[in-house]
């Protein structure tokens, strides 16, 4: 018996696997087999293309363009960068009713805060409540990092220090007077980021754990004093800066500012006249950029945008279509395996 | 240790070196300074026993092993980037993230390499301490030491079964005559025993050798790596010099058998023996489809390098375009912003980092573990392991699977590897009459046909008193006698399972001898050419007699080269270990790397009952058992079956047993004596004078020996016979003196007509040598073996001297059969467009039979022979065949007709064919013609033609041979396969792979190489694409982010994506898809030329896969692009979709592109999907702040809640591989590949299979087959070649040489009709 073993020892097993028998599915594509895919690929691409084209459709979108570049614009006056503390109005007039919730969007564009240096210039650690790195921030802040005096610069970093300073106030004219819509600031940052990612190191009161350091030079006011009226929307927290602290992918974009689903607009706003109070702080035109205001509602799918649906027609469309060519040419050219 | 002077140490180091470079090395005894220190040893200089094939130090391993890494272009490339990314102003990740790659990198293959070094240091250790018997004076005897104590100038001793630690220059055996018998094969393989005597004349008629008396100096030569050849003398103290070769030398590794036991001075100890010296490291070779890689790398380089241009140029654009300084540049510390130009050259670096993977350097990495999985599936594959040698195929190059599936020319060796180099005896012709044999005949026949049908002739027991006596007088034999009563398979099983006893098959060893010829011998007396005859067939030969009873064990030691570092060998074990466990396989891992007594398996000598056995054969012809002249007692007979005969070329035992047929049995062999038993009983003791051994040059070999009845010297000569012929002297034997001129043109009748039954032949002379001839001869001999300068010129020449005036006996016809199914394979192999040229050292005869027989020539071919003297004819010939054929080629009317040319030419023809000024045209032939045999060749100019054949036409070429003569051309040739067959192992150990039949090569290239070529050349392209199409993405957000160098998808998962994601996939594609089955391809040989020439991967497919790549990566970017443009997306919000459509584009083109599926290809494909979520869910949710700046806490997450990202990814995913998709669909509906209808037939059932593999053979085979006239009969005028050799041709006229050019024309006027 051993000897037997002995004999074939070099022998190879004889599995199926190595000897490459496994058991195999081989897909043929050829048109016989394909023309059902396709045409169901296609009647389920456009019908989630009109799904998603009627959806879009009923999506209301209001853009006020306020860089003030031309002169006809209310708040030309204010793109000056020598004049301080500047304030313009724009109004605007719904014909009907702006359906709720609205959403209150900044948009900026040619603003390129993917660019590569800006972007790391930040200190997570520094933001998620490590008073470390309030002391000696991340490299990465550089030249943000300390102030001429040596002073560490909390938060430090690009980021921090162009955050967007424009104000806007909404008010519905009334029968000539100035109703305000109430513009709600909760929520506009992502839970986690508010929650989890920054974090305010655990000393009260917060000013404390600031003392050394110095606000970025482009800030009017400390961190801790963002929002005086709460203290649970200070320091790293604060939804404004969670906002501005996401960066944008691209450099055509717009941020959350405020929602409108408070009180008498809990339905939307309705039909007439609007003025917009726009603190105007926030220079573009060193980099040819546009500000503007955008109101928007959302529906499942996001914001405003035809070209999902579109997509979907015309890819569901083609599929049919080409489902038919393969029709043609299965009836046209004979399979091998069918003779 | 006592405190020396530098200045002595370093003298002494000088000396040392001079002593090892010298040519001549002076070596004492040890024994007078046994207990001296070191210093004072006479052979300190030379290095000891102990080995180490180790790399590393384990202090020095990381500085050493980084070194050798950084040999490699890919590290450095890596290194590069890493240091790269240091500079501040280029750099496009965080710094110590970039080192990631390069340290996974070194440090993974550090590993390898430390675990490598440790197993060989393993067993080096386990090898350094095998014990061995070392002589001590103080002890007075031999004591048991370690093999790394044993020193230059030491006496050691092995005894039986035993393994030579060192090389051994043999002073001493057990044995009365001072024979030692050694089985090299852990060497060469070769399992017959050799003899070594000891050295003549030094330690005379000592009963017990004492080391101590040895006073003598050895001189030898420098170290050497060539084993078979060993030049030394021993200087005795009284001036007298003694003359040893490699027949007194014991080498290293050996193993001692059939001796009690043998004392040797150690000549070589350690790194300096010659199986060391000839252990070499693994091969590497480079295959085509690799050189071709690297040029497609260089347009990856080159298009990494416009697209960094691009972006350097875009950034510094872009940077003029800015009006002002707006708050997202950031300017440096000192609060300046560098110019647009410095930025843009700064970005060009920041780019190259960041599109780093177009540099497919994980592709090599993929391809080393493609490949051990191609190799694994080669190896294991079971219809190519031989059951008769329990061999299987073996891989020795590691990196060319894929060369396989491209061969265009085949260059093939006949003796051995299209033949099974089994002789077996089977006609003669003694002084010129003729003895068919004609039982003989009949015997093999049946024997054949017993053999293929399993059939159980041999399985009736032992009839009458052979077996009785046998078992009385072998009480061990009978043992297995009975155990013998098994199948006729299993017995041929065991015949050949033992390669140590190669020619005991009962074909070669039992010959009935014909009726005629013995009646012949019982009327002969003494000194008759027929006694001379068989008494020269059985001296004249250098064969080893040994008693089959004799127990034989052998070690499972390491083969030499078996240890080398072949990562491979170790990889591919725990691949087996893997793949069996997977298939719950539970077969033993066997390792070959180990020594140790524990390890030698004992494997019993069953074969001797075999020889017994065969006796009791029930055929017609067993009664001439009895025409056996009076062999004295059954027993005694008995005794004499019991002999083994073992040669080292296997018509030398097939002449021994023929003889031994006819009542002359050889019975025992020493240095000095031959002892033959006569058919009368009289046992005959010849003196052996001398051995005139047999060479390439010579083509014959001698025995001098000294008749014991007649005291004269006489010399048997046995030869090619175009080497005997011209020798010929005096005829033999006055009393023929009426027909003696004839008798040498009868025999070379006789040996034409051999030659055409495709027998190889030997011509038997005797030479009557005058004592005064013999003395001055032998003085020159002497002289001769005593030199150490040009030693074998002289020991040739002297033996040319002697070998002259011989007077002929007779011939003999010695069959070597073909193996089976090699004319199916040579017809599968032409059909699958590969040519295929025979290389021969036989006649041009014997090679065109054979060349017929394995359909290598078709009866209706044409067959050019080319044939001549000198070069000008030579020059003519090929000019005036080579226009016939150019003409024919080119005339219209032959488009369908032309017959298929086939070239015979000879060794001195093609010498002048290869010349520098006329290779091209005899190529440009040889081009044309459908097969090429090269008869008389020698092993250089086998090497020369596969050289210029490569060379001149640029083609794939494969070399397969069994014996050391085909060592170069395997060597030449891209690859080279061996044979292991009964020739030794140097043809096997100088290959790239190792088969044990010819007729696997069929389903090696045409199902293996299929595979692996195509497997491999798709998987290169899909690797090619998959980082083009990936990196593209980051490219066009580029142009998004003012060409900043920013990634939109975190640094982390980016390299998670080439490492984990979507590198498995490609790997078990390129390991494990089958684009046709294996028994399509074995069925239609024709799919095979779809590899060959540029194949499957060429410029053409490379640039489509890189232009799909291009457009893919486009939808998966701008697609999302334009979904999410003008909204609040965040940088890794957007980035996420793009890394999950690529990921599914990229899968789901290989899904596309994967033929068939089985699970695992299941598994891995959904594996690779479900990893790439589990894993970066897991990120996002685990990483806040772990890998600053970038943050992609919770993207994931919050994408997957958004039903955006499903319709994105969907889409996405149907538009990019919607085109290559319909390119796949149309392709197959319109014109569809052959592959693509073979693979069609693969869902048929069996039977239909069979019978549309049958049409389309006969449908395809017109056009695509040169090969279509198999079909009509063979019109007469063309069998003129056949005719040509039927032509009887006396010695003379053969002798002249003139050249035979066919008569082509002919052949071309019956189809061109007169106007040619």
């Amino acid at each position: 018996m051993v000897k037997e073993e002995q004999e074939t020892a070099n022998r190879p097993d004889n599995t199926a696997f190595t000897q490459q028998r496994l058991p195999a599915w081989q897909p043929m594509l050829s048109a016989g087999i394909v023309i059902p895919g396709f045409v169901l690929i296609g009647l389920a691409f456009i019908g989630i293309g009109v799904a998603l084209f009627v959806t879009t459709r009923s999506i209301q979108v209001l853009e006020l363009d306020y860089s003030g570049v031309e002169q006809s614009s209310p708040c030309f006056k204010c793109s000056d960068t020598s004049t301080k503390n500047c304030v313009c109005n724009m109004n605007f007039n719904l014909d009907k009713l702006f359906e709720g919730p609205v959403f209150f969007y900044y948009g900026l564009s040619n603003y390129f805060q993917n660019f590569r240096r800006y972007g790391v210039s930040k200190d997570l650690d520094q933001l998620s409540g490590n008073l470390d790195n309030f002391e000696n921030p991340t490299d990465d802040c550089v030249p943000f990092q300390y102030d001429a005096n040596k002073k560490p610069i909390v938060p430090c970093g690009a980021v921090a220090n162009s955050i967007f300073n424009d104000t806007f106030k909404l008010y519905q004219i009334i029968g000539g007077t100035k109703k305000p819509v109430p513009l709600d600031g909760k929520g506009i940052a992502w839970w986690t980021d508010y929650n989890i990612k920054n974090r305010n190191p655990s000393v009260t009161p917060l000013k404390n754990a600031f003392n050394g350091t110095v606000q970025p030079s482009n800030w009017p006011k400390p961190a801790y004093e963002l929002d005086p009226t709460d203290p649970a929307n200070n320091g790293f927290i604060n939804q404004d800066f969670l906002v501005w602290m996401r960066r944008a992918a691209l450099p055509n974009f717009r941020k959350l500012y405020r929602r409108i689903a408070e009180e008498d607009y809990a339905q939307g706003l309705p039909a007439g006249n609007y003025s917009l109070e726009i603190a105007y702080n926030y220079p573009v035109l060193s980099f040819d950029g546009r500000k503007k205001v955008v109101l928007s509602n959302v529906s499942w799918m996001g914001g405003k945008n035809e070209f999902l649906g579109i997509a979907y027609l015309v890819i569901g469309s083609l599929c049919v279509v080409m489902s038919v060519v393969m029709l043609i040419v299965y009836a046209k050219f004979k399979f091998p395996d069918e003779e | 240790m006592k405190w020396r002077n530098p200045v002595d140490l370093v003298r002494d180091a000088l000396r040392g070196q001079r002593a090892r470079d010298k040519d001549l090395r002076n070596l004492v005894s040890n024994l007078p300074y046994e207990g001296l220190e070191k210093s004072k040893q006479p052979n300190r200089h030379f290095p000891g026993n102990a080995i180490k094939t180790t790399k590393y130090t384990l202090l020095l391993f990381i500085p050493v092993n980084l070194f050798e890494q950084f040999h490699r272009m890919a590290n450095l490339y890596f290194v590069g980037l890493a240091i790269l990314n240091f500079v501040p102003v280029v750099n496009a990740f965080q710094p110590e993230v970039a080192l990631i790659p390069i340290c996974a990198i070194l440090s993974l293959t550090a590993l390898k390499d430390a675990w490598e070094d440790f197993r060989r240091y393993q067993s080096d250790r386990k090898l350094n301490n095998t014990p061995c018997l070392i002589y001590s004076r103080k002890e007075v005897g031999f004591i048991e030491r370690c093999w790394k104590d044993v020193r230059v100038g030491d006496f050691v001793k092995v005894v039986c079964n035993e393994i030579v630690p060192a090389d051994l220059l043999l002073l001493y055996t057990a044995d009365p005559d001072g024979v030692c018998l050694i089985e090299t094969a852990n060497l060469d393989g070769e399992s017959n025993l050799k003899q070594r005597r000891v050295v003549p004349g030094l330690c005379i008629s000592d009963p017990r050798f004492e080391p101590e008396s040895f006073n003598g100096i050895v001189v030898c030569e420098k170290p050497n790596n060539n084993l078979n050849h060993f030049k030394c003398y021993v200087e005795r103290p009284d001036e007298e010099k003694v003359g040893a070769g490699l027949e007194s030398l014991l080498l290293r590794g050996c193993t001692v058998r059939n001796t009690d036991h043998a004392v040797g001075f150690v000549v070589y100890a350690g790194h300096e023996t010659k199986s060391m010296l000839n252990n070499g490291g693994p091969r590497y070779k480079r295959s085509r489809l690799e050189r071709r890689l690297n040029v497609d790398v260089i347009f990856c380089v080159i298009l990494l390098f416009a697209m960094c241009i691009v972006a350097a140029v875009g950034h510094c654009l872009w940077l003029q375009a800015v009006p002002g300084v707006p708050p997202y540049l950031v300017p440096d510390s000192a609060g300046r912003l560098d110019s647009p130009a410095l930025s843009g050259f700064y970005m060009f670096f920041t780019m190259i980092i960041l599109l780093q993977v177009l540099i497919p350097i994980s592709l090599y990495v993929s391809i080393e573990l493609v490949k051990i999985g191609q190799i694994f599936f080669i190896t294991n594959d079971i219809d190519l392991y031989d059951e008769g040698t329990d061999s299987g195929m073996q891989c020795k190059a590691l990196n060319i699977t894929e060369d396989l599936g491209q061969v265009q020319y085949i260059f093939s060796d006949k003796t051995g590897t299209l033949t099974e180099n089994k002789m077996v005896f089977r006609r003669c012709s003694i002084m010129g009459v003729e003895y068919p044999h004609k039982e003989n005949a009949i015997r093999l026949n049946v024997l054949e046909e017993a053999e293929s049908e399993e059939e159980i002739i041999f399985n009736q027991p032992p009839r009458t008193g052979w077996s009785m006596d046998f078992e009385n007088s072998e009480p061990e034999g009978r043992h297995h006698h009975h155990h013998h009563h098994g199948s006729r398979r299993k017995s041929k099983v065991s015949g050949q399972g033992q390669k140590d006893v190669a020619f005991s098959s009962p074909l070669e060893t039992d010959v009935i001898p014909d009726r005629k010829l013995l009646q012949q011998i019982s009327r002969s007396q003494e000194k008759d050419p027929y006694l001379d005859f068989f008494l020269a067939l059985a001296i004249c030969n250098t064969v080893v007699v040994s008693m089959a009873t004799a127990r034989r064990r052998r070690a499972s030691w390491f083969s030499p080269s078996g240890r080398t570092n072949n990562p491979l060998e170790t990889v591919s074990t725990l691949v087996k270990k893997v793949g069996s466990l997977f298939t719950s396989g539970q077969k033993p891992i066997h390792q070959h790397l180990t020594v140790s007594k524990s390890d030698m398996v004992i494997e019993e000598d069953d074969l001797s009952s075999e020889g017994i056995r065969e006796k009791t054969e029930d055929l017609d012809g067993l009664e001439t058992c009895s025409l056996h002249a009076a062999s004295p007692s059954h027993k005694e007979s008995a005794a004499s079956d019991n002999l083994r005969y073992e040669a080292e070329s296997p018509d030398e035992a097939a002449l021994v047993y023929a003889a031994k047929a006819y009542g002359f049995t050889l019975l025992a062999r020493t240095p000095d004596s031959v002892t033959v038993r006569l058919p009368s009983g009289k046992d005959l003791v010849f003196e052996l004078v001398d051995t005139l051994a047999f060479d390439s040059n010579r083509k014959r070999m001698s025995v001098l020996v000294r008749h014991p009845i007649t005291r004269e010297y006489v010399l048997y000569t046995k030869g090619a016979d175009y080497a005997i012929m011209e020798l010929l002297g005096t005829p033999y034997a006055e009393h023929f003196s009426g027909s003696e001129k004839n008798i040498a043109s009868d025999t070379q009748h006789h040996l034409d007509c051999y030659a055409k039954e495709g027998l190889r032949t030997l011509c038997i002379t005797k030479k009557v040598v005058s004592d005064k001839e013999y003395m001055s001869w032998s003085l020159q001999r002497q002289r001769a073996l005593a030199a150490i300068e040009q030693r074998e010129e002289l020991v040739m020449e002297t033996a040319v001297q002697l070998e002259t005036n011989l007077s002929l006996l007779g011939a003999t016809g010695v069959e070597d059969r073909l193996q089976e199914n090699v004319p199916d394979t040579i017809i599968a192999l032409r059909e699958a467009g590969i040519q295929v040229w025979v290389l021969t050292g036989d006649k041009p005869e014997t090679a065109v039979n054979i060349g017929y027989a394995c359909r290598l020539l078709e009866e209706e071919d044409l067959v050019i022979n080319m044939s001549c003297k000198n070069k000008a004819v030579c020059t003519s010939i090929l000019d005036c065949t080579l226009e016939e054929v150019r003409r024919y080629d080119e005339n219209p009317q032959n488009v369908d007709t032309t017959p298929n040319i086939s070239l015979v030419i000879d060794g001195r023809t093609l010498v002048m064919a290869l010349s520098p000024d006329l290779e091209n045209r005899f190529v440009d032939l040889t081009k044309r013609c459908r097969s090429v045999l090269c008869c008389r060749v020698t092993p250089l100019q086998k090497s020369k033609v596969v050289k210029v054949v490569r060379e001149k036409l640029k083609v794939m070429t494969l070399a397969v041979g069994d014996g050391a003569n085909d060592v170069n051309m395997i060597q030449a040739a891209d690859i080279g396969i061996g044979i292991s067959g009964q020739e030794g192992m140097q043809a096997v150990m100088a290959s790239d792979f190792a088969i044990s039949r010819f007729k696997h090569l069929k389903k090696l290239l045409l199902v293996h190489g299929h595979w692996c070529y195509t497997r491999l050349a798709n998987m290169i392209i899909y690797f090619f694409y998959k980082n083009v199409a990936y990196v593209n993405l980051l490219f066009w957000y580029q142009f998004f982010c003012g060409f900043s160098g920013t990634a939109m998808i975190d640094y982390w998962l980016m390299i998670f994506f080439n490492l984990f994601f979507t590198s498995v996939p490609p790997i078990m594609y390129g390991i494990m898809d089958k684009d046709v089955s294996a028994e399509i391809l074995l069925g239609l040989p024709e799919l095979y030329r779809t590899g060959q020439g540029t194949g499957e991967y060429n410029f053409f497919t490379f640039w489509i896969s890189i232009l799909d790549a291009f457009y893919q990566s486009l939808v998966c970017f701008f697609i999302p692009y334009l979904v999410y443009v003008d909204s609040d997306v965040g940088l890794f919000t957007f980035g996420t979709p793009l890394n999950t459509v690529s990921l599914f584009t990229i899968l789901l083109h290989l899904s596309i592109e994967i033929k068939s599926w089985t699970v695992v290809h299941w598994i891995i494909q959904v594996g690779s999907v479900a990893l790439y979520f589990i894993v970066t869910l897991a990120y996002s949710a685990i990483c806040i702040t772990c890998n600053p700046p970038s943050n992609p806490y919770w993207i994931l997450q919050s994408q997957m809640a958004d039903p955006m990202f499903y319709l994105i990814c969907i889409i996405t995913t149907v538009v990019a591989l919607l085109p290559r998709y319909m390119f796949h669909v149309i392709k197959n509906s319109i014109a569809p590949s052959p592959l693509i209808q073979a693979k069609l037939l693969d869902r048929l059932d069996p039977s239909a299979r069979e019978r549309c593999i049958r049409e389309w053979r006969s449908f395809r085979g017109g056009v695509h087959l040169e090969d279509s006239r198999s079909s009509t009969p063979p019109s007469p005028a063309l069998e003129i070649p056949v005719e040509m050799y039927t032509k009887s041709t006396g010695a003379a006229e053969l002798m002249e040489d003139e050249f035979v050019l066919n008569v082509i024309t002919d052949n071309y006027l019956r189809h061109n009709g007169p106007g040619t």
